[in-house]
């Protein structure tokens, strides 16, 4: 894969995963929507990190602050922990069975909104509510239908 | 992200950013914009015609009631010039779309398609049809992010209409409920009460409506009652809101006495209440927290000389000893927290 169709790949997934972001959904699916730009943003990190580093994580997480109104920073930080935590375990997530590598997205994903939690406690009124961890959890039920459209685009054009 | 949270050094580079990011929405926008405009454009003869006989019944209605509200207004102004009090209805107001764009969902914001262009302020007052809506917290080009009345982080100084009573109410997270966590157990307040924006936090003009009390809970053990209020706004359903600018009051006429009560001879009563510690003497003011708050007894009759004075009551209990000081010596409200 060369990199630079490997550039526009990520970034051509990044903006869907925004729109997906945005995207108006009914209430109770809002509530359980799936951080879609850190699944692709870990996606990325396992499967090509030099192409899509952490400086690729921090402007992901600076856009989508930007994005939905939030801290500036509050995401970037938490995509920037979040990618290098999977690119530290790059080589051992990489070769887990799709079912092992969900329970690791869902580590992550719950250490994400975990750090987003935080800092909501830092400035402000953070919401203890159970709903707050529901997207973490559907992300990770997603992850394998990701991994497979995601996997099965790429070897075609690769 | 201290610097975003504390100062507003990074204004500018969220205004860029937001203008860069303005696409996005645009994108997710276009689609409900466009079946809108389809909708309006292929709705038949028939549809138009009845919704033409609604809107003039609906037009005559609201002039009817108009005419009773020219002179109340008039007579309104008058007794304003009178006790030197602005006015502060709003000066302009801009209809706005709410773009269909979801942030995120714990957090009860908006984006509204007007921006730095259009003269769009942080703060600024957002009413729709029903009541007051939230107001403005970030501004873009193009855009600007609105914070609802239900999101938790906000809260807005209210007053129930019916009784004068001033307090504050929160939002909860949740779009058709609103806490009132500073009235006490004795509060004058009831279910089906309005409470309307008292405008002491300088943000929203006064007398627009906030909400209805549903729920009023006394427990005799509490301090405070449980208070909750389901807000007027269609705060779920709306997409079209209205912006205003108006002029904000002064400093704060609307708990600055008007000059009469200092310049009449205090009534016994009076003199009773004001020489009470000021705590018990308030007998109203929104509690600035609720360390102050529980010692208020409004009930108490010498602690609540008449409805029309509980403004003046902590100005006359603070200068107690020189009746005939300026009515500017009242004490400045707490600012509401406002996110």
């Amino acid at each position: 894969m060369s990199n630079r169709i490997g550039f526009l790949r990520v970034l051509f997934t990044s903006a869907v995963a925004l729109l997906l972001t945005i995207v108006p959904l009914p209430q109770m699916l809002n509530f359980g929507r799936p951080d879609w730009l850190l699944l692709v943003a870990i996606y990325w990190a396992l499967n090509a990190p030099s192409v899509a580093g952490l400086t690729y994580a921090w402007i992901c997480g600076l856009i989508l602050d930007a994005l939905i109104g939030t801290l500036l920073g509050q995401h970037a930080l938490a995509f920037v922990v979040i990618s290098a935590v999977a690119q530290h375990f790059q080589l051992r997530i990489r070769v887990f069975p799709l079912l092992y590598q969900a329970w690791a997205v869902l580590l992550m994903l719950s250490l994400y909104h975990f750090l987003l939690f935080w800092i909501d406690g830092i400035v402000g009124t953070a919401i203890a509510s159970w709903i707050r961890w529901l997207p973490a959890l559907v992300g990770a039920l997603l992850w394998p239908v990701m991994v497979a459209v995601l996997d099965t685009t790429n070897r075609r054009i690769r | 992200m201290v610097a975003d949270q504390r100062y507003d050094y990074l204004q500018r580079v969220r205004t860029a950013m937001s203008a860069g990011v303005y696409p996005l929405q645009w994108l997710v926008d276009a689609p409900f914009r466009a079946s809108r405009w389809m909708n309006e454009s292929v709705t038949d003869r028939e549809q138009l015609r009845s919704e033409n006989t609604r809107l003039s019944n609906e037009l005559r209605d609201a002039q009817v009631s108009l005419q009773r509200l020219a002179a109340l207004a008039a007579a309104n102004q008058r007794l304003r010039e009178l006790s030197d009090a602005a006015d502060d209805v709003a000066k302009k107001r801009l209809v706005t779309e709410i773009m269909r764009v979801d942030l995120d969902p714990l957090r009860h914001r908006v984006l509204l398609n007007k921006g730095q262009r259009d003269g769009v302020f942080k703060g600024q007052p957002i009413l729709d049809a029903h009541g007051v809506f939230g107001q403005i917290t970030q501004v873009g080009l193009h855009t600007s992010e609105a914070i609802l009345i239900s999101d938790p982080n906000h809260a807005i100084p209210v007053r129930v209409s019916r009784s004068g009573l001033r307090t504050i109410a929160e939002g909860t997270g949740n779009l058709n409920k609103l806490n009132l966590p500073f009235l006490t157990g004795e509060a004058d307040v009831k279910v089906g009460d309005l409470l309307i924006a008292s405008g002491l936090g300088g943000v929203f003009p006064a007398g627009y409506p906030v909400g209805t009390i549903t729920r009023v809970e006394r427990d005799p053990a509490q301090t405070f009652a449980k208070v909750e209020a389901k807000p007027s706004a269609k705060l779920d359903s709306d997409y079209e809101v209205v912006l205003i600018w108006y002029q904000p009051p002064k400093i704060e006429p609307a708990i600055a006495p008007p000059a009469t009560p200092s310049v009449a001879p205090l009534t016994p009563e009076q003199l009773e209440a004001a020489t009470k510690p000021p705590a018990d003497a308030a007998a109203e003011p929104p509690p600035p927290s609720p360390t102050t708050a529980p010692r208020v007894a409004p009930t108490a009759p010498a602690a609540m000389p008449a409805p029309a004075t509980p403004p003046h009551a902590s100005s006359s209990a603070t200068s107690a000893t020189e009746p005939a000081a300026p009515a500017h010596a009242a004490p400045a409200a707490p600012p509401p927290a406002v996110p």
